[in-house]
């Protein structure tokens, strides 16, 4: 039995960048214990000689001259919910 | 005739003989939205002005028939975690429910190059996480054959579309079974291709090692239509592999004399309702009938997919939706006092509950004193579910299992309980770790007129197998002509 706790919980939203309310935080904590509990079944599976898979097909990197084919494009700009010119917007980063 | 029920296929041929228009066909696909969809909520946006104007280009295409492109003037709905340029795309989500790309999903663009006309967006899971189509920002769909039952997901809007002949053919997505389980709770097909088989440029990512686009018909032949037309090397999804694509259809009447059929004993478990057991027993005995031999095979690790699948796609799903911050595009929370705030509310407020739960989850994962014991652990799994097919390969061509262990469920639920939830997709997922392509068909229905899927799996990028395998099972038995009474 996995045990997770609301720190556990906290921690990790602070670094997915998503604020829980108290309610949220407390299912989310029953939620982790739950699946990672579940998710235990792996440990009885042999793996020390296996390989991780990272890709369903191997695919080479391929590679392209380094040439710009994306000019700069104003109409990204247009889905900003706040924009200047063609800047985003966001609220103050430093101090 | 309701045009509106036509096949792909079928519409094409009438469309080229000049016996009916492709305005009449688009007009009749929208008033037969506008009478079924608010019973249904099949559709997010319905693009009907500017459907009606390709499809009077489709009719000036069509003057000539030998020139006009494989898919002139037929109606298709479109996922809308697929982006659709000019035209709100959502993913079922909050965070983006007023977002309207600059650009176009390449999938599309092959649509519209091959004269198909989006007829609109279609519902589905919240970024598609989900097996019911209830995680859905906006609302839940219906499943045509019974209201009070969930259509599957997460590309629920992609099947009931089909199902209620709200459009010819939908285009879904499928990370864990999300095309397939939805085909099967609504009695359609559907196909999930072998991964890197088509692009993923411009899919709104949930999974990336996993996600696949795939199209959701009303039988084999216009599945292998619709994946003729979007399959391919896009060197803008540098996943997607560079190996030509054959002609699907042209094999599919070939017949299955001799075919290898793997029947897998781990996907015959207890707990099964057993209408679904014995209707692809009974679907295997059928193809057994049609020349081929079924194989006893055993893919021992089939019971350790899900949990894989669950730390890899949140894993992958962590990482994908970090970009939802409200800076670039999407909802931004109205009132923060900096940067993090910003970042913070705008995520809690713009994201579903069952999305977090997956952000978390994914983001413990990955996280450190955690990466080698869940992540690094499942990898090593994934290549041992993998080994299980390719040894299994050596023996069968294709595999035949249930898609799920039930028919559709009731609305309401599993809803509560995630984990019920996520052992749906117990017979779909495995395929999805291993790449592979797999397609759902018709296969009965339960003794509440529910439909059942019969899953083939094939091996990877034989989708002309596959797909020959599924016709020549669809055209010796009548599940595929039933139609919800709608």
């Amino acid at each position: 039995m996995v045990q997770v706790t609301k720190a556990d919980v906290r921690r990790v939203a602070h670094l997915a960048r998503l604020t829980l309310t108290e309610q949220e935080a407390d299912a989310m904590t029953e939620h982790f214990t739950r699946v990672l509990t579940y998710i235990e079944k792996l440990n009885a599976l042999q793996t020390d000689d296996v390989e991780p898979a990272t890709h369903a097909v191997t695919v080479d990197a391929p590679l392209r001259p380094d040439r710009v084919t994306n000019p700069p494009n104003p109409a990204l700009v247009q889905t900003a919910p706040a924009r200047d010119a063609t800047f985003f917007k966001v609220p103050k980063v430093l101090g | 005739m309701d045009l509106f029920r036509l096949t792909m296929h079928e519409a094409s041929r009438l469309l080229r003989q000049h016996q009916i228009r492709a305005l009449d066909l688009t007009r009749a696909v929208c008033t037969r939205i506008r009478a079924t969809d608010l019973t249904l909520h099949t559709y997010l946006t319905v693009c009907e002005d500017e459907a009606l104007s390709q499809a009077a280009v489709a009719d000036r295409q069509l003057q000539n028939p030998d020139t006009a492109p494989p898919l002139c003037g037929l109606p298709i709905a479109v996922k809308d975690v697929i982006l659709t340029k000019g035209v709100r795309s959502t993913a079922g989500s909050k965070i983006l429910a007023d977002f309207v790309p600059p650009y176009e999903a390449t999938v599309v663009q092959r649509l519209k190059a091959a004269g198909a006309i989006v007829i609109g967006k279609v519902n589905c899971d919240e970024f598609a996480m989900g097996s019911s189509t209830e995680n859905s920002a906006f609302f839940p769909s219906r499943n045509p054959w019974d209201l009070t039952r969930v259509p599957g997901g997460s590309s629920g809007g992609s099947a009931t579309a089909v199902a209620a002949h709200q459009a010819l053919a939908s285009l879904g997505t499928d990370t864990g079974g999300s095309i397939r389980l939805p085909a099967a709770f609504c009695g359609v097909t559907g196909l999930k291709p072998t991964y890197g088989r088509v692009s993923r440029y411009g899919v709104v990512a949930y999974a990336s090692s996993l996600d696949q686009v795939g199209p959701v018909t009303k039988d084999v032949q216009d599945c292998a239509l619709l994946l003729q037309a979007i399959a391919g090397h896009d060197p803008q999804d540098s996943t997607s592999v560079n190996y030509p694509v054959p002609d699907y259809q042209a094999m599919l009447p070939q017949g299955i004399q001799g075919l290898r059929v793997g029947i897998p004993k781990e996907y015959f478990v207890e707990g099964m309702q057993p209408e679904v057991e014995a209707a692809v027993r009974t679907s295997i005995a059928e193809l057994q009938a049609l020349g081929a031999t079924p194989v006893p095979i055993s893919l021992p690790h089939t019971e350790y997919a899900v949990a894989a699948y669950y730390i890899i796609a949140t894993a992958e799903a962590s990482s994908n939706l970090a970009r939802y911050d409200g800076v670039r595009y999407g909802y931004r929370t109205p009132q923060s006092d900096g940067l993090t705030t910003m970042y913070e509310r705008t995520r809690a407020e713009g994201f579903g509950a069952e999305v977090k739960r997956r952000i978390l989850l994914g983001t413990y994962v990955l996280s450190a004193g955690y990466y080698d014991a869940y992540y690094l652990k499942a990898q090593k799994v994934r290549t041992l579910i993998r080994q299980d097919f390719l040894r299994a390969a050596q023996e069968c061509d294709v595999i035949a299992t249930p898609v799920a262990p039930t028919t559709a469920f009731a609305a309401g639920e599993k809803i509560t309980d995630p984990l019920t939830m996520y052992l749906t997709d117990i017979f779909t997922i495995a395929v999805n770790l291993a790449g592979l392509p797999a397609i759902s068909v018709p296969c009965g229905f339960d003794n509440q007129g529910l439909p059942i899927g019969l899953q083939l799996i094939g091996r990877p990028f034989d989708e002309v197998t596959l797909l020959r395998a599924a016709y020549s099972y669809e055209q010796a038995t009548p599940w595929h002509t039933r139609t919800p009474p709608l």
